[in-house]
């Protein structure tokens, strides 16, 4: 992928480990990005798929967030709910390049992309 | 059942006599000794056959039979005799067996088949089992009579070592092998200073090489003991009888207020060599306990089977396995025993199995990691196993020892053998569940209780299907726990998804309970989150939602000034010091000290609701003011003119104390007893900011009727003409609790260092999450009145509060306020639409 493909949104440190910070996008929903303790970067919308609740609020831990307001837990790779909760939220392509994190314009403009279902809809 | 002396004379007899058989002709049975050996072969026979002997149980200790191993625990603080009991009189009950407890027997007259006790009672046997154990050694030196010269075998010994650890002081131990070092724990976590003295370079040199020795000794001596290898004992030095101290061979002087002599055992064989039996160190016995009278059988540590005596418990269940089969004619034979040790030290995890002494043809495998404290050898011959030494890492023990007694060749996994089981296996078993699957099932799960794999599978088939009820079944795990993951294991494996799991631990990364990581943060020295994870062995690489905030307050509370609060593992709320509520936005209480304000507060909290826009304003039911609807970027400007104000936030989103709800008191009240409103300013000065279990609410009401609703809160201080009554663990909440009554007391300074004391006893013992109201019913009102009964104790429990608040009352608002983590509380940028792409606005 060029880099004309992926916006820019500024050094890996910014974001503390273990931590999110947001992103809002004027005409879309507001964006997450996770750092996680083990170094990792994600971006998922902000919106728990439970009742909406700010995943960048959460605790995060390994690759996953606990949602603040009912515990759903979400992981960040694939935005699916945990456990016996059922939902999903959408994620946003990122990549770390040079100590910079890059997200996939596409994706960004378009709130980001739904993972795909499990299972076909009867 | 019919007990014939009731006499609360602990020497007397007493008489547990069962008449659940009909009489018949049954053979007698009468075991000597009720011990652990002697009961065990009793519960083997009757496993067998439950009709065939008429069976007489003599003791010597005045009690029913009990976990003997277990003692170092109960002396440690971390069992209760009660824990401990093995048999309880219904079992012997049940079993029609007569217990006579007590009254020790004094001979044995073979030619008439009968034992005499010291009662003069007279009981005739057709078989007779001496099972009299063994006597702990005492070191022939000038002083050892003194008083205050303990050994460490029953009951009594742990209650005298009690006796003299209530008094304080220092202690010597002499003896630096197992029992010695489980002495020495105990009496250091009883809080003396305690040295041990070891004759030997190597603390237990019969278990432990050089090497493992070292990292023992390293590990105690940071605990605080006094560690002195190759120290011979000269004498005992006593003063007006009491023992005084210790004086070694090279002249060294050790001031002691109790001495305990742990330096071994030896079977207790007068009473066989009275009665002519063949003795030698122990009572000699054949291949199926018997001794060299046909009627007369011997288990346990008193026996010599082989050339050899035990010592510890896993050999004496294959005996008794042994002498059940034979007296029930299924003779199968005992071939002596293979032995493996474990230290009941907590946070010391140790295993040694084997001969590790190395010599002609042995090999040594060795893994050392230093930073985590681990040594691993095991020593192969002829590419067997024949030893292992394990410090610091000991889940592969079982695996290790259970080839060691099957012989197995292990020339295929030589290369990866010493990484342990998961990785000799190819990695299939990374699993630890495929791991206890593939064991075989005689292999051992519980030392302590000698329990197989096999058996506690068919515990659980047979129905038990949670850790409890294995525990109950076939008493796996239910001794000293360091089994309890394979137990664990067994139940997953054996039932699938169907195990029912209790309250045990903390949350699904660990098998530790909340007490248990609790006291092991405080025994290991645990100074960071990572640190009790790396330690305790987390299953997960940084916790999970629930462990991580339980564990930074449990290390806060222990640490106060030195633990660096993590507020990556705090809930939103406490990390953003105001409530999240469901759209996002977030609530905003500023603290009104008693419920008291004024025209400037007021006025400052009007001009924040209008300059911020925030929808609405809330009267709390804890006498202050809830501002709504304020964004995340917005709370460092609130905070920062409700400061000028001269308020500070309110902590009504922390699991800390939130308000002190008043009345207004003798100053305006006509009914008033006592100033309750200045009462409450001043105990919110001492109590405001400090972190708790779970949120924390006070009122003072200033006379019994009680209008700050003082009865529902954790503490509550009300009123009377005569002084103050408090109240502790009430709750308004999902399940109204009204409080129970502390005590009573006269002047303010004692209602507020009560009042200090309590919530530092609530901080310290109860469960993260834990309100007060579930805490008092856990514990009992009797605990937390015990606990605060002596006004020395209060004031250290109040002494220990105010210590943790030099470091809490900060107002973490002003902090913000002045630019602290901005990055909580700003976006990242925006993304803001340009022609057909973006731009990216940094905030």
């Amino acid at each position: 992928m060029m880099i004309g493909d992926w916006l820019d949104i500024g050094p890996v440190g910014q974001i503390e480990a273990g931590t999110a910070r947001t992103l809002p996008v004027e005409g879309a929903q507001e964006l997450a990005i996770f750092h996680t303790l083990r170094g990792e970067f994600f971006a998922i919308v902000n919106a728990c798929p439970h009742k909406k609740g700010p995943l960048s609020q959460g605790i995060v831990h390994g690759d996953v967030v606990t949602c603040p307001l009912h515990n759903w837990n979400i992981s960040l790779r694939d935005g699916r709910a945990l456990g016996d909760d059922e939902g999903c939220v959408p994620t946003i392509p990122l990549r770390v390049d040079a100590g910079r994190i890059y997200l996939l314009r596409a994706a960004v403009l378009g709130g980001g992309a739904e993972a795909a279902p499990a299972e076909a809809e009867a | 059942m019919r007990v014939t002396n009731g006499d609360a004379d602990v020497n007397a007899p007493v008489n547990f006599e069962g008449n659940a058989f009909p009489e018949g002709p049954r053979e007698r049975l009468v075991v000597i000794g009720n011990g652990m050996a002697g009961c065990r072969a009793v519960e083997e026979i009757l496993a067998r056959e439950p009709e065939r002997f008429e069976i007489t149980i003599f003791g010597a200790e005045p009690r029913v039979n009990y976990n003997r191993i277990m003692l170092s625990p109960v002396l440690a603080g971390e069992k209760t005799f009660d824990e401990i009991v093995i048999n309880t009189p219904e079992w012997y009950a049940e079993n029609g067996i007569t217990l006579v407890s007590g009254d020790k027997v004094e001979r044995i007259d073979r030619d008439m088949q009968t034992v005499i006790a010291a009662s003069g009672r007279t009981e005739p046997y057709d078989k007779l089992l001496i099972a009299t154990g063994s006597d702990p050694f005492i070191i022939p030196v000038p002083g050892k009579d003194l008083d205050g010269v303990v050994t460490f075998r029953d009951l009594d010994d742990v209650d005298r070592m009690l006796a003299a650890a209530d008094k304080g002081g220092s202690a010597v131990v002499i003896g630096g092998g197992l029992l010695g070092l489980e002495a020495a724990h105990g009496l250091s976590l009883r809080g003396m200073k305690v040295s041990v003295i070891h004759l030997m370079p190597t603390l237990m040199e019969r278990q432990l090489d050089e090497a493992a020795g070292f990292l023992l000794r390293s590990e105690l001596e940071k605990r605080g003991q006094t560690i002195l290898t190759g120290a011979n004992t000269k004498e005992i030095i006593g003063k007006d009888g009491h023992v005084a101290g210790v004086r070694l061979e090279d002249g060294t002087e050790i001031p002691a207020d109790i001495v305990v002599m742990a330096v071994g055992i030896r079977p207790a064989t007068g009473l066989a060599k009275e009665s002519g039996l063949e003795v030698e160190r122990g009572i000699l016995v054949d291949d199926h306990m018997v001794t060299s009278d046909p009627n007369v059988l011997s288990v346990g540590e008193c026996v010599q089977h082989r050339g050899l005596c035990y010592g510890l418990v896993a050999p004496l269940w294959d005996m008794c396995r042994a002498l059940a089969d034979h007296v029930t004619d299924r003779a199968t034979g005992y071939e002596g025993s293979v032995t493996s040790t474990k230290l009941k030290v907590s946070g010391i995890d140790l295993f040694s199995a084997g001969d590790f002494s190395g010599g002609e043809g042995c090999e040594d495998i060795v893994m050392r990691d230093a930073a985590r404290g681990i040594y691993k050898r095991v020593i192969v011959r002829d590419n067997r196993i024949v030893g292992a030494v394990l410090y610091g890492d000991t889940a592969d023990g079982s695996w290790y020892f259970d080839l060691l007694k099957k012989g197995e060749d292990v020339s295929e996994i030589r290369e990866a053998l010493i990484f342990g089981q998961a990785f000799a296996s190819g990695g299939a078993l990374l699993d630890p569940n495929a791991a206890v699957a593939a064991l075989s099932d005689d292999a051992e799960i519980c030392g302590c209780n000698g329990v197989s794999k096999g058996q506690v599978v068919s515990c659980i088939e047979g129905g038990a299907h949670s850790l409890d009820a294995v525990r109950s079944g076939c008493k796996a795990s239910a001794s000293c726990g360091s089994c309890t993951n394979l137990v664990e294991s067994l139940l997953a494996v054996t039932l699938g998804g169907e195990v029912e799991t209790g309250p045990a631990t903390m949350c699904k990364c660990t098998s530790f309970t909340h007490d248990d990581v609790r006291a092991l943060i405080l025994e290991k020295n645990l100074t960071s989150i990572p640190h009790v994870m790396q330690e305790l062995h987390w299953s997960t690489p940084d916790g999970c939602a629930s462990c991580r905030p339980a564990l930074n307050y449990y290390l806060l509370c222990a640490l106060p000034g030195v633990y660096e609060d993590d507020q990556k593992s705090r809930f939103v709320n406490e990390r953003m010091h105001a409530n999240i509520q469901k759209d996002g936005t977030y609530s905003v209480v500023p603290r009104m000290w008693g419920g008291l304000t004024n025209p400037r507060e007021l006025r400052a909290i009007a001009d924040v609701v209008e300059k911020y826009d925030a929808p609405m304003v809330k009267v709390t039911g804890g006498q202050r003011l809830d501002i709504f609807g304020i964004k995340k970027e917005d709370l460092p400007a609130v905070w920062a003119d409700l400061n000028a104000a001269g308020m500070v936030s309110g902590h009504a989103y922390g699991k800390s104390l939130r308000t002190v709800k008043t009345c207004v008191g003798s100053e305006w009240c006509r009914f008033g007893t006592q100033d309750s409103t200045g009462l409450g300013v001043k105990i919110e000065r001492m109590t405001w900011g400090s972190w708790m279990p779970h949120k924390f609410k006070i009122a003072v009401s200033g006379c019994p009727r009680n209008c700050a609703e003082a009865t529902i809160k954790d503490f509550g201080v009300v009123c009377v003409d005569s002084g103050y009554e408090l109240h502790v663990g009430g709750n308004g909440g999902i399940k109204v609790r009204a409080t129970d009554l502390l005590c009573k007391v006269a002047t303010e300074e004692e209602a507020m260092e009560m009042c200090a004391a309590f919530i530092q006893l609530y901080r310290e013992e109860a469960r993260y999450l834990e309100r007060t109201a579930p805490w008092i019913e856990r514990v009992g009102l009797e605990h937390v009145k015990l606990a605060l009964a002596d006004p020395e104790t209060v004031r250290a429990y109040a002494a220990r509060f105010h210590h943790s608040q030099s470091f809490m009352q900060d107002d973490p608002w002003a902090k913000r306020a002045a630019g602290e983590r901005a990055d909580l509380h700003q976006h990242l940028a925006t993304v803001r639409p340009s022609d057909s792409s973006f731009q990216l606005e940094k905030a």
